[in-house]
């Protein structure tokens, strides 16, 4: 048992669960503590009289009874994010370049995954069918979008970066927005030509939509409903699996290897007889693999996308990354989560501390805020020391 | 064979050009070719060509070898009289002209940014809005409605300012973008060249949200709905009145306030845009031109050198910042209207595709880039949606694979690919042409000296050590981090 406990493998996939548990506690305590502290000290201004007449409740009340559903999706849109900033961290990492256009990468999972099931809905096969064969089909729908994601990323690295490697930095950088519009128009072209609409909607099927319970606890005259949505459970699931998984590939195996390496020393790595050039399409294969995943997540999730889906999460996932201290898959998960905690605190309650002065649309200002607030303090991210600065 | 084929046409277009760019062939030469394009397109105001041969006179008038002053009056005619007449009896050429106006002065801003200090800003776009929310909220009814919910404006509600403190605003946009624009850069400008591009873009999309939310607490922006009306400089009367006894029958119908109004903020576009040329020329030239370009190139040996890296960098976001100001207070009163959506993401790539486009940092190639996105936008896409419009009407059918052009989704409308356009103009110039269309002089002697595949247009670290792997110069980093 102990050498089982010790070998270098369990290890492998036992330390990066121990860290998403620590993550996920530390940052959801310190902001519920936070958020508390913030409705503690309002609870008497215009705002906590305004929550009392609204809701019936006083504000310190009201926080405490929303606070598990805002955890519970926090963590949701935190583990999306955390699968996006992989793919760019991964890239940048290896390559030391912001790919820009992984956001399309994740749209693209999207819609692939949504017109894969869209399209097994019409042909009848999603209805009546028992709960397994739901999650079979629905996993059956996240492999395709990988496999495309992850070839589109593969392609759009030999078209468009391989030829300006060795360029000045902002160079690459110039043709990621280029191959980013480019993306979101072919995306746009193709929905328009067959479906003739722009945005389409995830099918309802199985029981993802449905909510389980956890408990009901009486809080100062009113209940907490602890409870959490099917398909919220499966995203965690599935970036869990996914991040332990691209942990372990990296940290053990030979192709985890060669990555490490190349993203250390391209030319070094090269002359001890790694191939870069397969090494740096395999990174690409692997932030497009998930990136495609994390976008039928994402599908699921939110239901509703369009083909600029991929903009504002592939903006936050950046954000995330660089707060975790991009180019560390560690500083991904942490930051992914991080942010979209934050996020979605602010999103809840910032329109009920301020009184309905700011509502949730200033959510997104919060992600840009922090991106620039730790780049100036702390450029290299919270967990990132060897890397971030390589240049 | 085919590429032999294309040489030799181009060694004979190449042998026709040396032949006309010598003594007085120019002078005549482009005097005609200009004349001919005002004929064609004063006959034929609706064809796209004609429109085409006027324009591409202007590169004639350039590229030739002549006088300056020659080219100089030429360029005046043109612009100054050809143009009001040939846009005025085609209102369509002057919405068009105008827009190229706009985005090569928006351009050339952007240019002072990306091409001579080498800082990419991917949130352009956000000064440009500031100076457009600047004189839209106060040459509008906006002070009065700050606590009424968009859209209740009550009636008879006066304007706040009388609307010939537009040009007292031209200043004030100047200043609110520079301010915008330090207030920025001062955290910001530390960070490295990727960086940056990402925080510029963040900030252009914080500027968009804040001006679709900013309707409460106080009603500054009016929200989505935007602002309206916004007001416009008075125009005097007789002056009008002058100007149509002499253009009515040149144009054959009465010119219209609003035409005139059109050519006014076509001409103060014109304007604008000579300033920047100006002083970006001047600036190119002088102490802070040369830093910029030294901070470009290699910003370690900048530092070493004993520049003053984050105020030289300041003073190139401030700069550009302020030309998108000017251009966003024309903006405002030329539509009498303002929205977030004007504003988007898409705007600011748009203008930097034109900068790359034409050629980093060099002049006369950011507004070629201007007018050609522009013309590719606004005529050759709108037409090609008007020729598929049109297909899809008719029976035709594509012949192999027997598809009838009426089942064609009515949704594919490629005027509404802008996106799909700035995103090949950029990655194809980026693997093809890094230096633009008409490279900068600087840059055309640095291709002359190095004989390496790609030579950076926008070097801003890596310059000296870019041939080698950027991994492993350790010691510069530390300069670099040093100099933090």
């Amino acid at each position: 048992m102990r050498r089982l406990l010790k070998s270098p493998l369990l290890i492998e996939i036992l330390r990066p669960l121990g860290q998403i548990v620590i993550f996920v506690t530390a940052s959801g305590a310190i902001l519920s503590v936070i958020t508390l502290l913030i409705a503690f000290l309002l609870r008497d201004s215009a705002a906590g009289l305004a929550c009392i007449e609204n809701y019936g409740v006083d504000l310190v009340t009201y926080t405490v009874v929303n606070l598990p559903q805002v955890l519970i999706d926090g963590v949701t849109i935190g583990f999306v994010y955390a699968t996006i900033a992989l793919g760019y961290t991964m890239v940048y990492g290896v390559l030391e370049f912001i790919n820009f256009a992984h956001s399309e990468i994740f749209a693209i999972g999207a819609f692939i995954g949504v017109e894969t099931l869209i399209a097994l809905d019409n042909a009848g096969v999603l209805t009546g069918i028992p709960t397994w064969e739901a999650y079979a089909w629905l996993g059956i729908a996240i492999l395709f979008s990988m496999i495309v994601a992850g070839a589109t990323a593969v392609a759009m690295e030999r078209i468009a970066y391989r030829p300006l490697r060795g360029a000045p930095r902002l160079v690459p950088l110039i043709s990621a927005i280029g191959v980013s519009f480019f993306l979101q128009d072919l995306i746009r072209l193709v929905e328009s030509l067959t479906t003739g609409q722009f945005y389409r909607v995830f099918p309802t099927f199985g029981n993802f939509d449905e909510r389980i319970s956890i408990a009901t606890i009486p809080f100062r005259g009113t209940v907490i409903e602890l409870s959490i949505q099917v398909k919220s459970v499966i995203v965690i699931v599935a970036a869990i699996v996914m991040v332990v998984g691209l942990n372990f590939l990296v940290n053990t195996t030979k192709l985890g290897k060669g990555i490490r390496s190349t993203a250390q020393d391209r030319t070094t790595a090269s002359l001890m007889g790694i191939n870069v050039n397969l090494i740096i399409s395999m990174t690409f294969l692997i932030g497009g693999l998930l990136g495609g995943a994390a976008g039928v997540l994402f599908a699921m999730k939110f239901t509703r996308i369009d083909p600029f889906v991929g903009f504002f999460p592939g903006i936050k996932a950046f954000t995330a990354a660089v707060l975790g201290g991009i180019g560390n898959i560690t500083g991904a998960l942490l930051g992914g989560i991080v942010l979209g905690m934050l996020e979605t605190f602010a999103g809840s309650y910032l329109n009920v501390f301020t009184n309905g002065a700011f509502g949730a649309e200033y959510k997104d200002i919060v992600a840009f805020a922090i991106l620039i607030l730790v780049l100036i303090f702390r450029p290299s991210g919270l967990l990132g020391e060897q890397v971030g600065q390589k240049a | 064979m085919n590429k032999g084929m294309q040489l030799h046409l181009s060694d004979r277009l190449q042998a026709l050009y040396t032949r006309l760019n010598q003594g007085k062939a120019p002078y005549i030469f482009s005097a005609i070719y200009l004349a001919i394009g005002t004929i064609l397109v004063y006959i034929s105001p609706r064809s796209l060509l004609a429109f085409l041969v006027f324009i591409s006179s202007a590169i004639f008038i350039y590229s030739f070898r002549m006088d300056a002053r020659y080219k100089i009056i030429l360029a005046a005619i043109a612009l100054l009289i050809l143009v009001p007449i040939v846009g005025v009896r085609n209102i369509f050429y002057l919405e068009v002209i105008f827009q190229i106006s706009v985005f090569a002065a928006l351009a050339l801003g952007l240019n002072i940014v990306v091409g001579f200090a080498g800082l990419l800003d991917l949130g352009y776009v956000a000064f440009y809005a500031v100076g457009a929310y600047t004189w839209a909220f106060f040459g509008s009814q906006q002070p009065f409605l700050l606590h009424e919910i968009p859209g209740t404006a009550p009636p008879g509600t006066p304007f706040f300012l009388p609307p010939n403190t537009f040009y007292l605003f031209i200043f004030i946009g100047v200043a609110a973008a520079a301010l915008t624009g330090i207030l920025l850069g001062t955290p910001v400008l530390r960070l490295r060249g990727d960086y940056l591009a990402i925080v510029t873009l963040g900030f252009g999309e914080v500027i968009r949200v804040l001006a679709n939310n900013l309707d409460k607490p106080l009603n500054l922006t009016n929200g989505p709905q935007g602002i309206t009306p916004i007001q416009r400089p008075t125009l005097p009367e007789p002056l009008l009145d002058a100007i149509r006894v002499v253009l009515n029958p040149l144009v054959g119908h009465n010119v219209s306030e609003g035409d005139f109004y059109n050519l006014f903020f076509y001409l103060a576009a014109l304007v604008v845009i000579l300033v920047v040329i100006l002083v970006a020329r001047r600036l190119d030239d002088s102490k802070i031109g040369r830093a910029w370009t030294a901070i470009r190139e290699d910003e370690t040996a900048a530092i070493a050198m004993g520049i003053p890296l984050v105020k030289m960098k300041l003073a190139a976001f401030a700069c550009g910042a302020s030309f998108a100001g000017v251009m966003g207070v024309l903006f405002a009163a030329s539509r009498t209207f303002v929205s977030p959506e004007s504003f988007s993401f898409m705007q600011s790539i748009g203008v930097l595709s034109m900068v790359i486009l034409g050629g980093i940092g060099s002049i006369p190639g950011v507004i070629v880039g201007a007018a050609v996105v522009i013309i590719l936008n606004l005529q050759i896409l709108q037409g090609f949606s008007l020729y598929l419009s049109q297909l899809r009407q008719s029976d035709a059918v594509i012949p192999i694979i027997n598809f009838a052009w009426k089942d064609l989704s009515t949704q594919l409308d490629p005027a509404k690919y802008q996106r799909m356009l700035f995103g090949i103009i950029l990655i194809l110039m980026m693997i093809y042409r890094p230096a633009g269309l008409i490279p900068a002089a600087r840059r055309k002697r640095e291709l002359v000296k190095e004989e390496v595949g790609v030579i950076g247009p926008d070097d801003q670290i890596n310059g000296a050590s870019e041939s080698g792997n950027p991994g492993s110069d350790p010691g510069s980093e530390e300069v670099r981090h040093g100099a933090r």
